[in-house]
């Protein structure tokens, strides 16, 4: 392995250049570096300098989705090496997120899901007007530690309640976290349909979701419903 | 009594953004855009209707492609003038293109609260009370749904909220929170039932309606179906995009003009090829996204350009437009609001867009604030002013006083300025003490606009619904929930009508 090799595929993402990330992990596979090493001392390096970036304001949410976007196509590349060699990536935490039911707004539940699946969560994504019974059978299916749920309108938010009852009486909940999101979300709504934490944006998700990980098992209400993550702490 | 309306316009100060190579350009990228990439409707109805007129229609992504002769076509039917109706005639509003009518915004979901000051989720009661305080004020012309009635079930939920203001102010409504077949179906009806029935409806809307559109180039299949109900009773209809630059539209404010443009003209050239000559109306909040978050900021330069671009969009169209300005990001009623909606309001009405949102809401149209209405009023009626322009004749000229007080003299005693200082614009809200009464009495403008909203609050008595009316109003209201299979949620005019029936 060379540092070319690395410095390519850092690069890749740094640049947010989705073809040169495939490329750059399809050459490392050539060179036979280990899917994982690829993964961790390239594409995440390149990850963790944008991260830095965006943490002192030189760079931009769009910066972030490029390079988030670059980072899913190499894992796209890299993940199926990693299955047929048998080893696993270690997970942040599994996380199923959607849009409830009867509403059709996708793209901030998209950004929340990009962004946390490239920092290292492993994101199911049901896409929109989930029922309550598919949040369930996923979370199970997927053995889910996060269900994120989105909603736009405050007709639909009530739909929020509707899944955490559902992940209640399924017996799911806890130790399963809920984190719910939308426009029309507030922290007393979160809190008063017990969600475990809500953002009001998709940066300040990725933190919720790393701290929710972290206070799995302890209370949940501590998990900071009502307040807004730090800036470009995410990464 | 509702205040007398007092409107901007005619204007004396105009701005135009574009010039008419610019909105050439614009009108023609949109009409690229519709042929070539498309919009989606996700509604059966919609695209059986795009299909029987020639649209190119693919039933599996909903996306609609319409030749550009199809929408030129079907926006040439659409009227340029009509009057907004309201319960109290004195108080219709025709869109006229020479004036600016203001709303109240929505749809927000917290209250700051008047007493304590805290914050709490919106309901029912808080719908009533801002349409009264709304009614008491002569910059709102008509009324937006200011926040959602989160105590009333979400079926029938839009429809408690049309019946609060209904029932507590004798201006126009226009709802953004009607977003099915089945609620604008009954608000027809509760519209139909105020002015006498549904060909009584078309002559004087005292209802309209306003869809928003999915950015980038998509609509809501409800909003869609919910808007085609409007256009056959021949209620205004209008589709407000919300295109935000660098997200849900281009970068650019020309870039996310033409995205906004092409989702509002495909949906009201729709209304039209359903219900030729039914009255539409462009509707638009744009703005661009905050680049570190990615959340809608509501102000800021783009934000205050799309303001001062839109209305021409509409004008080219020859239809009224619904300019969504004020909707600040900030806070609190502080220097930030005060800097946004003032710009905002300013550019928009300075570009003639005939109906002018919103007052009072925070934190991007999420928190509603009496001390903010109050306060946008005042912006409002600053920019009213402003926007009388500069009169230039031989009585402003002022030459008789001139010659009279001569050099070294003042105007203070002089005829002339008792003749017209009663037209000079008055603050109720700016701190114009002098600083040592301000340090030693204290107060100021949110406190001033506090005490002003509870002023209005314990003394403005609206006209009330007459009781048959209300009573078949709410029976609408009761029969939506039955149809919904939800348990029947009491309606803001209950109370009214048992103390009438104990009396």
């Amino acid at each position: 392995m060379t540092d070319t090799e690395f410095q390519a595929m850092r690069q890749a993402v740094i640049d947010g250049d989705a073809d040169a990330a495939e490329a750059a992990a399809r050459a490392a596979i050539a060179a036979g570096i280990p899917p994982l090493t690829a993964i961790d001392e390239g594409f995440m390096a390149g990850m963790k300098e944008v991260g830095a970036g965006f943490a002192a304001g030189d760079l931009f949410l769009p910066d972030m989705m490029l390079a988030a976007r670059a980072m899913q196509r190499a894992l796209g590349v890299l993940e199926p090496e990693l299955k047929a060699s048998a080893t696993e990536r270690t997970v942040a935490g599994r996380v199923v997120i959607g849009t409830v039911a009867g509403d059709i707004h996708e793209i901030g539940k998209n950004l929340v899901g990009m962004l946390l699946s490239t920092s290292g969560f492993e994101v199911h994504d049901l896409g929109v007007n989930v029922s309550a019974e598919r949040f369930v059978a996923a979370a199970r299916e997927q053995r889910a530690d996060i269900v994120g749920l989105s909603a736009l309108l405050t007709t639909t938010m009530t739909g929020q309640r509707t899944v955490i009852a559902a992940l209640e009486e399924a017996g799911l909940r806890p130790p399963l976290k809920v984190m719910v999101g939308g426009a029309p979300v507030t922290g007393s709504w979160a809190k008063d349909i017990g969600a475990d934490g809500y953002s009001e944006d998709a940066m300040g998700a990725v933190e919720l979701a790393k701290r929710l990980m972290g206070a799995a098992g302890a209370d949940a209400g501590a998990a900071g419903a009502g307040d807004g993550a730090p800036e470009g702490a995410a990464l | 009594m509702s205040a007398p309306l007092n409107p901007i316009g005619p204007r004396g100060l105009r701005i135009e953004a574009l010039d008419a190579d610019a909105i050439a350009r614009i009108h023609e990228a949109t009409l690229h855009v519709i042929e070539h990439v498309g919009v989606r409707f996700p509604s059966d109805r919609a695209l059986d209707i795009w299909a029987a007129a020639g649209g190119e229609v693919d039933r599996a992504t909903y996306v609609v492609k319409a030749p550009r002769a199809m929408i030129e076509a079907a926006l040439v039917t659409a009227p340029p003038v009509y009057p907004l109706a309201a319960r109290d005639a004195a108080l219709d509003l025709p869109l006229d293109g020479e004036h600016v009518y203001a709303a109240t915004d929505g749809c927000g979901v917290e209250v700051s609260d008047l007493e304590t000051g805290e914050r709490r989720p919106s309901r029912l009661a808080d719908v009533a009370e801002i349409a009264r305080l709304a009614d008491a004020l002569d910059e709102v012309a008509f009324h937006w749904i200011p926040v959602s009635a989160q105590d009333r079930p979400a079926p029938s939920r839009s429809l408690h909220e049309l019946l609060a203001c209904w029932a507590n102010s004798t201006k126009h409504v226009q709802t953004e929170s009607i977003v099915t077949e089945r609620e604008a179906r009954a608000a027809v009806e509760m519209a139909a039932a105020i002015v006498g029935g549904r060909d009584a409806l078309r002559v004087r809307p005292v209802l309209s309606m306003m869809q928003c559109t999915t950015s980038p180039l998509g609509h809501d299949g409800g909003s869609i179906d919910a808007g085609l109900v409007a256009a056959e009773a021949g209620i205004p209809v209008g589709y407000m995009t919300m295109a935000s630059a660098a997200f849900t539209g281009p970068a650019t404010v020309a870039g996310s003009l033409v995205v906004g443009n092409a989702e509002v003209i495909a949906a009201l050239a729709l209304m039209q090829v359903a219900y030729p000559g039914c009255p539409v109306y462009y509707a638009a909040a744009q703005t661009a996204i905050d680049l570190r978050s990615g959340a809608y900021t509501g102000g800021g330069p783009e934000d205050f350009l799309f303001g001062a671009a839109t209305n021409q969009l509409a004008d080219f169209y020859h239809v009224p437009l619904s300019m969504g300005a004020f909707a600040t990001g900030a806070k609190a009623p502080d220097w930030q609001a005060g800097v946004e909606n003032s710009l905002s309001c300013f550019l928009a009405a300075a570009s003639g867009s005939d109906m002018l949102l919103g007052l009072g809401l925070l934190n991007g149209s999420r928190i509603f604030s009496h001390e903010q209405l109050l306060l946008d009023a005042e912006i409002y009626s600053i920019v009213r002013a402003t926007l009388k322009g500069i009169p230039v004749d031989d009585e402003d000229l002022a030459l008789e006083a001139i010659a009279a007080v001569g050099p070294a003299g003042d105007y203070l005693t002089s005829p002339h300025t008792r003749r017209h200082m009663r037209a000079m614009w008055k603050t109720r809200f700016m701190d114009r003490r002098p600083m040592g009464v301000v340090e030693s009495e204290g107060g100021g403008p949110r406190a001033w606009a506090n005490a002003k909203a509870r002023e209005l609050l314990a003394t403005h008595v609206p006209e009330p619904l007459e009781p048959g009316l209300a009573r078949a109003m709410a029976g609408i209201v009761g029969a939506v929930e039955r149809e919904a299979g939800v348990e029947p949620a009491p309606t803001v005019v209950d109370a009214m009508l048992l103390a009438g029936a104990g009396r």
